[in-house]
């Protein structure tokens, strides 16, 4: 059973920022589709007694104190910036214009 | 119809950073006011195959928070991934927590026009705080870039989801003001609305009265102090209300109050963009905690202002107008109760503190936890006052030096020599003097006119310079004149 479309590739796609040729959605929609099918075998095992779990590894309270430690300096953090601008990260223009 | 005949339903959602040292994930310092990407590593700057690690003192923190406003404490929760492209967000996805939050089911009480009002929390939850952004424009909307500083990124935050409970703009505000000081005494978050420490968005419809189906609502964003909030509230309801009048249809959008113009704008948004797509957090595991910690947690909680606010009208019967106001903030009822430990009067206390002190404080643009004046030293001043030693009116100019100076009451007044005459012959002499200065309004007397007396021991008072004990100015006074009839 297809669940997944093309329209509903083109909508992940574009949230998801992927720019996707017409193949690629094409081969896209087929292998989601084929996820979504395996999936449909696991809703078809009995789980009763099961704990639903919320991580795939048996662990909690990985924490750490609350202390200070140093940070990277202004110059490090810039680096790997596409634009640096007064100290600060420049980014183009976030809202589309009229 | 007039507003009146409308319905107000507001609920906000309001965002508190924690005062922890270091960023819920990393390392980074969350102290307010640094060089901009001075606090920021590759955990915060969201550089890929980095992990993070929670910060313990957030957890607790948000406990902390959740039991000040009496809700359950989840033992299990787990975080979540929210999904969205914003540059004040390196890593496009905000750890959040979506199903199973840290803490449900609390309330916030208030008293709004003398009637008592409690409003539903329906949730606290635990996120990382997003960067900041500075736009190149007056508006985002100008601004052709923007640029980001991510020193804020990564501090621990709270969301605390409300009920749809609130029916006007008032209430509203008292709430963020009733929350303000809940989280200030439980020592959560300074929760300073102007550095944005503290932050709310509101949700705002309006139904006919007597309505049980709530219409359509809008939220509102960028209100930066509690004034605002009502502010935005007041225009947002009229603005609804005209539109219904007019046959219109609430349009369900996200809009921004410009507080210069007094008015909210719709903000312009992609239709997407309120696709999260939540999913579990794979790089952190759950939090499981324990009956015993969360109970430890209770047991440290200091006396909410609530509870406060009921002592201080039985234990100390004071009247609920003085109650509320020194309860609800922290600073001020300390130094209230400290008072209380050497002087026993509370509603002397409490007239102190609303009257002069928060004169002094406001005029001088002084923190409480600043004041040159110790409790112990304003006792004495009482005691000063009650024995006869300074009059009222020279507490005031005493209080005043203490304020400036730090000394000690007794040293003030036999530094500028004020303590009160109270010797017979002294106000005797001063009393003769002054209806010996004024024949016009003392023959008004002696013709009946007893309003004059006032003015006639004022004079005396202004003579001695304030230093005359009042009760004896009025009783030689009336005697002096008693003897001219």
């Amino acid at each position: 059973m297809s669940i997944i479309d093309k329209k509903t590739v083109e909508h992940v796609a574009n949230l998801a920022r992927l720019y996707l040729t017409d193949a690629e959605k094409e081969d896209m929609t087929e292998i989601l589709n084929k996820i979504l099918d395996f999936e449909q075998k696991l809703a078809g095992l009995n789980t009763d007694g099961v704990k639903p779990m919320a991580h795939a590894v048996p662990l909690e309270n990985v924490m750490r104190d609350d202390t200070v430690e140093e940070s990277l300096s202004v110059r490090e953090a810039f680096l790997n910036a596409p634009c640096e601008a007064e100290g600060f990260f420049k980014v183009p223009r976030i809202v589309e214009k009229d | 119809m007039p507003l009146e005949d409308y319905t107000i339903v507001i609920g906000l959602e309001v965002h508190s950073e924690l005062m922890t040292k270091s960023k819920l994930f990393c390392g980074c310092s969350t102290s307010f006011g640094s060089e901009a990407n001075s606090q920021v590593c590759p955990v915060c700057l969201g550089l890929p195959g980095t992990l993070p690690v929670l910060n313990k003192k957030a957890v607790e923190f948000a406990v902390r928070a959740g039991l000040a406003l009496d809700c359950n404490i989840a033992t299990f929760s787990k975080f979540d991934r929210k999904n969205y492209f914003y540059p004040d967000l390196p890593k496009a996805f905000q750890v959040s927590q979506y199903d199973i939050p840290i803490c449900q089911k609390g309330h916030v009480d208030f008293i709004v026009n003398g009637e008592k009002k409690t409003v539903g929390v329906t949730r606290v939850h635990l996120e990382e705080e997003a960067g900041k952004s500075v736009h190149s424009g007056a508006t985002i909307s100008t601004s052709d870039f923007s640029l980001e500083d991510y020193n804020r990124c990564g501090i621990p935050l709270i969301e605390i989801v409300s009920e749809p409970d609130m029916r006007s703009p008032e209430e509203a505000r008292i709430y963020m003001e009733t929350l303000r000081n809940i989280l200030r005494y439980a020592e959560v978050s300074d929760c300073k609305m102007e550095e944005g420490s503290l932050r709310c968005d509101a949700n705002i419809s309006l139904m006919p009265k007597g309505a049980t189906k709530f219409g359509t609502r809008t939220e509102i964003k960028n209100m930066n102090s509690f004034r605002a909030v009502q502010k935005a509230l007041e225009y947002e309801a009229i603005r609804q209300a005209a539109c219904l009048d007019r046959g219109e249809k609430i349009v369900q959008e996200t809009r921004t109050w410009d507080d210069a113009a007094g008015v909210t704008l719709p903000m312009r948004s992609k239709e997407e963009a309120h696709d999260y797509r939540y999913f579990p957090e794979p790089d952190l595991v759950p939090i499981v905690l324990t009956t015993e910690y969360i109970d430890k947690i209770k047991n440290d909680l200091p006396e909410l202002p609530v509870a406060k606010f009921h002592r201080y009208i039985t234990e100390y019967a004071l009247p609920e107008y003085d109650a509320d106001l020194i309860s609800a903030n922290k600073d001020l009822a300390t130094y209230f109760e400290a008072v209380l430990e050497n002087y026993k009067d509370a509603k002397v206390v409490s007239n102190w503190l609303m009257g002069e002190f928060m004169r002094l404080l406001n005029e001088h643009e002084v923190e409480i936890t600043d004041v040159k004046v110790k409790p112990k030293d304003l006792a004495k001043l009482f005691e000063l006052q009650d024995k006869g030693t300074i009059s009222s009116k020279i507490a005031k100019t005493v209080f005043e030096e203490m304020f400036i100076s730090g000394k000690d009451p007794e040293t003030v007044v036999k530094e500028k020599g004020l303590v009160q005459i109270s010797d017979v012959s002294e106000i005797e002499k001063i009393v003769a003097d002054v209806i010996k200065n004024n024949p016009d309004p003392v023959a008004q007397y002696l013709e009946g006119k007893e309003k004059v007396l006032g003015f006639l021991v004022g004079q005396v008072m202004k003579f001695s310079k304030g230093k005359a004990n009042p009760q004896m100015a009025n009783d030689y006074l009336k005697k002096a004149l008693a003897e001219l009839k």
